[in-house]
């Protein structure tokens, strides 16, 4: 009988979770609709998520272009398919690894960096002397936030897709004797417009959702020390998690298009 | 409904977190224009309190008129009515640490009432030389500052937009008494300037005495006495005495564990 009633515990209270989460989301997502919206916090955002995350991407994209190079020209090699390295590439890193890896190294420098920064700031009242002060936390933490890793996470996803390729380049180039023009018109007669606007939309929707994740466990954290650190685990596991398994429904939603 | 001249009138205010009543019925009037210093052990509810006049948590029952108008319900507008004429300094002062002093200070001008940031600076300036720093404070971040320039920079931010009604939550805590008292001398002098209406929390006695018109002391989620500072001596109320002379024995026992 216990156990029953751990079940259905546990199953009441994420799904207690999963419904703040949401609310939460659509609250942080529109409440600057009715103004303001603050501007100098969306920029410096944007410019803490987007600009200062291209390094860390950058090297990831690089790396797995290089090592997607050698794993497909293995594979290949047993039906001597070698020829279409280049496509397999280009589809994979720009439909799949970009997005997908991009979002996880943001859910990791971004999301730990959010669940920390608010977390702290509701521990040390902060948020509470800003209501005081009449700016609502939603519009002026919250928003530009959730709005700025949106819009920034297309963008580096098409930096990180470009770079991937060019790692596979590097490697199909002068470790594999591929002859680099060829590759390159392999690789962009064979992509489609769609391969590239799928991958973006997902990038939009994983920063949506791992902003949310880092505004919503910081925001919810209570206690001193332990309890922010907790807000910031719980913050990079949810990202994490939800940025994959979003990625697979997503996908088997857009590969019908 | 208090009388025209009462700005704070609390009745029957209840709030509990779980289990824990922390406000088992609180009323509370206080005329526009005084101060009122509330005293008590720690954990009794004084933040809560203070919080829930303030708006930032929303009580289980009771009433909370501020110059006559119900907010205890905490509406949107409720809130920005209460907020839009209150001021707090909070017991961390709770700067926001990513932001320059100055723009601390004029947070509120700058992000709430959407003045200049030329604007905003210059009455930071102006705030700051009131709570007796040099302009030159304005451009270290919270951080570079002493335990005591924090609370004179959170009592500068507090009173930056002219508020009727100002909130302290132990303002000398963890000060030094020459500090502390620079502290309480600067809320009684910011306070009359603006002849605004004052709540402190405190359970600094020294700073109680010096900074109120009226004592009250909240005991187990009510207020169980109330006087004039110099009353409080000869309260007549064991527990007053007690908790004014600092001794572990009487009738209040201390929880050696939270409930």
């Amino acid at each position: 009988m216990n156990i029953f009633a751990g079940i259905g515990r546990t199953t009441m209270a994420s799904l207690r979770e999963t419904g703040q989460i949401a609310n939460f989301a659509r609250r942080g997502a529109f409440s600057w609709v009715s103004g303001p919206f603050y501007w100098r916090a969306f920029f410096n955002s944007l410019w803490r998520i987007g600009f200062a995350s291209l390094p860390v991407v950058g090297l990831t994209a690089i790396f797995t272009g290089a090592a997607l190079a050698l794993n497909i020209y293995d594979g290949s090699l047993r039906f001597n398919a070698e020829t279409f390295l280049p496509q397999i590439l280009g589809v994979s890193i720009v439909r799949e690894l970009g997005p997908v890896l991009a979002a996880l190294m943001v859910a990791g420098r971004c999301s730990s960096a959010m669940a920390a920064e608010i977390g702290t700031m509701r521990v040390t009242e902060q948020i509470d002397a800003m209501s005081t002060l009449a700016v609502e936390p939603f519009k002026y933490l919250i928003a530009p936030r959730i709005l700025a890793t949106t819009l920034a996470l297309p963008v580096l996803v098409l930096i990180a897709d470009i770079i991937g390729v060019y790692g596979g380049y590097l490697v199909s180039v002068y470790a594999l004797d591929f002859s680099g023009p060829i590759y390159v018109r392999n690789i962009a007669e064979f992509l489609e417009n769609r391969d590239v606007i799928s991958g973006l939309i997902k990038a939009a929707v994983f920063g949506f959702l791992i902003a949310t994740m880092g505004c919503y466990y910081g925001y919810h954290s209570r206690g001193g020390a332990q309890g922010v650190g907790a807000a910031t685990r719980t913050a990079v596991v949810a990202a994490a998690v939800v940025v994959l398994a979003s990625n697979y429904f997503m996908t088997s939603l857009l590969v019908e298009f | 409904m208090g009388d025209a001249n009462t700005t704070i009138s609390v009745r029957d205010l209840h709030k509990s977190f779980g289990t824990n009543d922390v406000l088992r019925g609180v009323d509370l009037d206080l005329d526009r224009g005084k101060s009122l210093v509330v005293i008590g052990g720690s954990g009794t509810g004084k933040s809560v309190l203070a919080k829930c006049i303030l708006g930032l948590v929303r009580a289980d029952q009771g009433s909370i008129e501020i110059n006559g108008r119900d907010i205890a319900r905490q509406t949107e507008s409720d809130r920005r009515y209460m907020t839009g004429l209150s001021g707090m300094l909070f017991q961390g002062a709770a700067l926001f640490d990513s932001l320059p002093v100055w723009e601390n200070i004029a947070f509120r001008l700058i992000y709430s009432q959407r003045k200049s940031r030329s604007a905003a600076r210059e009455k930071a300036a102006d705030c700051l030389s009131q709570v007796g720093l040099a302009p030159e404070i304005g451009d270290l971040f919270p951080s570079e500052l002493s335990g005591g320039m924090q609370k004179r920079v959170g009592l500068a931010r507090a009173i930056a937009a002219d508020p009727q009604i100002l909130f302290f939550d132990e303002p000398t805590t963890g000060l030094d008494p020459i500090m502390a008292d620079v502290i309480n001398n600067l809320i009684l002098e910011r306070v009359k300037a603006l002849g605004a209406t004052a709540i402190s929390i405190t359970h600094d006695m020294a700073s109680a005495r010096k900074i109120a018109d009226e004592i009250a002391m909240l005991y187990q989620g009510r207020i169980i006495w109330r006087g004039r500072p110099e009353e409080i001596e000869n309260s007549n109320n064991p527990m007053v005495e007690q908790f004014v002379h600092g001794r572990a024995e009487g009738p209040i026992k201390m929880a050696l564990r939270r409930r």
